[in-house]
């Protein structure tokens, strides 16, 4: 077991530098003198030159690609020029806000996909069957950011239920039900592609187990039939299910950007967008990196439970 | 390609799909032949007029700019870079995929291990990065999708090329001499192609998502240049006041995609329904039962199956799998069922305890009476009271009948406690007991342990100490021997003879396999194509078969105790589900056949000490 884990953790190590290699390569292509970017038009060649030593950039690019990386394991990831502070505080400081919100949505498409999966297989054909099929379409052919202005333009303007944006209220906010209320809509908007493509693959990965000799076991040994989706079908299917939750955690990450944008949550992916607007390309980097390692290794626990779940990848 | 279409019509959400992205191209592809008034012509002073206007029919933007022309030049242009996004990475990735696919080896490494450190990226940061460095622009932002989609791509086709590949066509098509790039060309592309254009058809909907996604943000299109997504990225600011500028475009893109979507779900399945796992159809709990009358029981035997008809329906046909079967077991016997593969022996089996999978199985008529009881009217939960705690199965298969990821322990706790208010203490120390009955020498151990920890033969003693666990009065042992070999196979044999002589069960006891069968049964049953052809005391039928299809039987078992070395097949094979046959369904394999036998149905008649359906008998 524990060797497993240890080696699931080592085979990611290649994936982890492959990582920084496609963003540092990505960030190298971008055309032009970082030294002459920063001391501005007029700067002396002389100048320059003392910068570039500086900055290293008068050393080969795969000895550059090293000191970086270097850096980047001590946690330097640059300094941001628009905020004029250091890259790995701004990404600190905002990474909160975006694990708030993209962990609740990656719980609520979880959850409510795995639940409309199971009913939609359970009553296959039924009336219910179809809403969650109606929704799962809608769901996946929605633009999120289109969903969440109109839960603004109803729930927020209209109703008046939840507040239109941010994270916390402007005056007297800051407790938690405050949070949970700025939370409810974004998470909502968010989950909904997920959850479409979460319970599509419940539903089918179901109705397989549901053909399997061992379900005909268990009827023909009298188990009621909830117990027979609940506990037999459902835990050979959670095993299919598991990695493609891992590849969702990707979408939601991904989806987070829009949400933030449209709800104005202070997270990561505003920041991204407000960087690339102002070529902050430090910014960028710093946080594509950042949330790229933490996808990976958030897959590398989705693996580990999956051993949990599965004895079977044990043998040999 | 014609059966390709008529498939994808006959999907009537596809049909509406493609309805609907028809009039869209429809309408951009004459979008400049409609005389619209300029997208991008500024009259501040006509800001945000309300749709349904004279001039405006969707109104004006925040600039005074006429919605409706700007929304149809939006969707053509948004059309157009979502599906050149989509063909582009279709294009790189597929090929990519057939290269590392078809030659393999280092060139194959490099590039799936890219290609898996691109997905590690979740894609929207990838994009982003892209779109950082290229700068934003409506091109950049194609790009940009269409690189983070070429890894799926990739993966895809590769996929299928190395299963093309390592086949035998292909192995074929090398050794008539054909070189690399010709295999390429007219094997391997045209097999590829149906991947290339599913994974296209279920991704450019996902891919103009996409790029309206980067135009919103304010990295695609730049002004005064437009698309659906720029549209909504404008209409966001004055959203409260103003919703139509924002509702108008969004609504637009989520048409485009749904319709794409439906569309391509039918392209899928009509070109690949494998893939398509969403059409299998779950079984119900209990057999469908429809049927005119039910007949009465006449014997005092435990278990009587009277005129018993199942059918299964394929593609709105019915079949009957099995029909007119009748016959009782006592209290302490065992009966057996013997006959070829197909030959009803497993439906019957299932059909007693309604395990029948419906759909498609049905049970069209007849009636089964345990004791007082007629089982196939009772309802799903007293059935299920029955079903393993006074009728329990054996499966063939013991591997696949066993739950993989639960323990052994696990499962057969579970069975005793389906069936009683037991502590889970107690319920494991019977396990224990049971286990020790079907002699497993180490019970404890095997209680922790899963399936595939242990071998064949204890999987099928595990099986037994399950169906015994209620202490039922009668095992359904569907060829609970075939999937073993013959020591283990008579060992098996040996602890359910003991079993059922301690305990008094009855056993119906289902097999292909003669010799097993005069081993363990006293009566018999020969069923073919579906009808019981003789049916009586074991070793009388074995001794002297009355039915050519019972002898023909018997000639094709070895008998390794006389001698008889010389094995007879029986020429032909069984017929087939759909065939019709009036008369004796075996006439076309017999020897003894007439011209009377294929004229009228053949009823099954008492003779002497058996009951036989043949008229001219061996």
């Amino acid at each position: 077991m524990l060797s497993y884990i240890l080696k699931r953790i080592f085979s990611a190590i290649p994936v982890l530098l492959g990582v920084t290699l496609i963003v540092y390569f990505i960030i190298s292509l971008i055309p032009g003198d970082p030294a002459t970017a920063i001391l501005g038009s007029f700067a002396t060649p002389e100048n320059v030159k003392i910068l570039n030593s500086q900055l290293g950039l008068d050393k080969p690019i795969w000895q550059r690609y090293f000191i970086w990386l270097y850096n980047i394991l001590q946690g330097d990831f640059g300094r941001s020029f628009s905020l004029n502070r250091p890259v790995i505080d701004e990404i600190l400081e905002r990474f909160n806000a975006t694990i708030i919100l993209s962990g609740t949505s990656f719980v609520i498409c979880s959850i409510l996909g795995i639940l409309f999966g199971i009913l939609s297989a359970a009553y296959q054909y039924s009336f219910i069957d179809k809403l969650i099929t109606f929704i799962v379409l809608v769901g996946i052919s929605i633009p999120s950011f289109f969903l969440g202005m109109m839960l603004i333009l109803y729930f927020a303007v209209s109703v008046r239920w939840f507040p239109v944006s941010g994270m916390y209220s402007l005056y007297g906010g800051g407790g938690l039900w405050d949070l949970i209320n700025h939370l409810v809509m974004p998470s909502i908007t968010l989950s909904l592609v997920a959850l479409g493509v979460i319970a599509r693959l419940v539903r089918s990965s179901m109705l397989e187990v549901l053909r399997l000799d061992y379900i005909k076991t268990a009827r023909a040994k009298g188990v009621k039939e909830t117990r027979v989706i609940l506990s037999h079908a459902l835990r050979s299917a959670i095993i299919t299910i598991l990695p493609i939750l891992g590849l969702q955690a990707g979408f939601v990450l991904s989806g987070s950007v829009y949400i933030e944008i449209v709800f104005q949550w202070p997270g990561i992916g505003r920041m991204l967008v407000d960087a690339i607007l102002t070529r902050d390309i430090m910014l960028v980097q710093g946080g594509v990196l950042f949330i790229a390692l933490c996808y990976v290794l958030f897959n590398i626990l989705v693996d580990i439970l999956q051993l949990w779940l599965d004895p079977r990848l044990l043998r040999k | 390609m014609i059966n390709f279409i008529s498939k994808l019509g006959r999907n009537k959400l596809a049909l509406f799909g493609a309805i609907v992205i028809l009039l869209i191209v429809i309408l951009s592809i004459i979008t400049p032949v409609l005389n619209l008034v300029n997208p991008n012509e500024v009259n501040t002073a006509n800001r945000f007029i309300k749709p349904f206007n004279e001039t405006h029919w969707l109104g004006t933007d925040h600039l005074g700019r006429d919605v409706l022309s700007r929304l149809l030049w939006g969707t053509q242009l948004s059309l157009v870079v979502g599906f050149l996004a989509a063909l582009f990475a279709a294009v790189i990735g597929s090929l990519l995929g057939i290269i590392a696919g078809s030659l393999g080896g280092r060139l194959d490494n490099i590039i799936m291990r890219t290609i898996d450190v691109l997905m590690s990226f979740p894609y929207v940061l990838l994009a982003l990065a892209i779109v950082a460095v290229l700068g934003p622009s409506l091109m950049n932002a194609l790009i940009a999708v269409a690189i983070v989609n070429i890894p799926f791509f990739a993966r895809n086709v590769r996929g299928v090329t190395i299963t093309l590949t390592n086949s035998d066509f292909i192995n074929a098509s090398r050794l008539s001499g054909r070189s690399q790039t010709e295999i390429l060309f007219f094997e391997i592309f045209p097999n590829v192609t149906p991947v290339i254009v599913v994974s296209f058809s279920t991704t450019v909907g996902w891919m103009i998502l996409e790029t309206a996604g980067l135009s919103f943000l304010g990295l695609g299109s730049q002004p005064p240049q437009s698309d659906l997504g720029s549209m909504l990225g404008d209409g966001r600011s004055s959203l409260i006041i103003h919703p139509h500028t924002s509702l108008i475009p969004g609504i637009m893109i989520f048409i485009i995609v749904m319709g794409i979507n439906l569309l391509g779900d039918g392209i899928r399945d009509a070109l690949d329904p494998r893939l398509n796992q969403g059409s299998l159809t779950r079984s119900k709990p209990m057999t469908d039962v429809a049927r005119v009358k039910i007949p009465t029981k006449r014997s005092n035997a435990l278990l009587e199956v009277n005129s018993l008809e199942t059918k299964f329906k394929l593609n709105k046909n019915e079949f009957k799998a099995i029909e007119n079967i009748t016959f009782q077991i006592d209290k302490g016997e065992c009966l057996a069922i013997v006959g070829e593969s197909g030959s009803g022996k497993s439906v019957t089996a299932l059909s007693i305890a309604s395990l029948i999978s419906s759909p498609p199985g049905m049970i069209s008529n007849g009636s089964v009476w345990y004791k007082d009881e007629e089982l196939l009217g009772l309802t799903y939960n007293k059935m299920r009271q029955l079903r393993g705690k006074k009728i329990s199965y054996i499966f063939q298969d013991p591997l696949t009948s066993l739950h993989p990821l639960k323990t052994i322990g696990h499962q057969l706790i579970e069975t005793i406690r389906t069936h009683g208010n037991l502590r889970t203490k107690d319920a494991s120390r019977i396990s224990v007991g049971l286990l020790e009955e079907v002699r497993i020498s180490n019970p404890n151990l095997v209680m922790g342990s899963f399936p595939h920890q242990i071998s064949g033969g204890m999987r099928q003693r595990i099986i037994i100490a399950m169906a015994l666990s209620n202490n039922p009065d009668l095992i359904i042992a569907d060829e609970p021997t075939t999937a073993l070999d013959v020591t283990v196979q008579a060992q098996i044999l040996k602890i359910l003879e003991n079993l059922r002589k301690e305990r008094g069960l009855s056993v119906l006891f289902i097999s292909h396999d003669l010799n097993v069968v005069s081993q363990i049964s006293k009566k018999i049953i020969v069923m073919y194509a579906g009808e019981i052809v003789e049916y009586g005391d074991t070793d009388k039928i074995l001794n002297k078969p009355l039915h050519p299809y019972t002898k023909a039987l018997l000639n094709c078992s070895p008998d390794l105790n006389s001698k008889k070395l010389l094995i007879s097949p029986i020429p032909g094979n069984p017929p087939l589900i759909t065939e019709q046959i009036i008369g004796c369904k075996f006439a076309k394999r017999c020897s003894k056949k007439t011209s009377s036998c294929l004229e009228k149905i053949i009823l099954i008649k008492k003779i002497n000490d058996r009951q036989l359906r043949c008229i001219n008998p061996v």
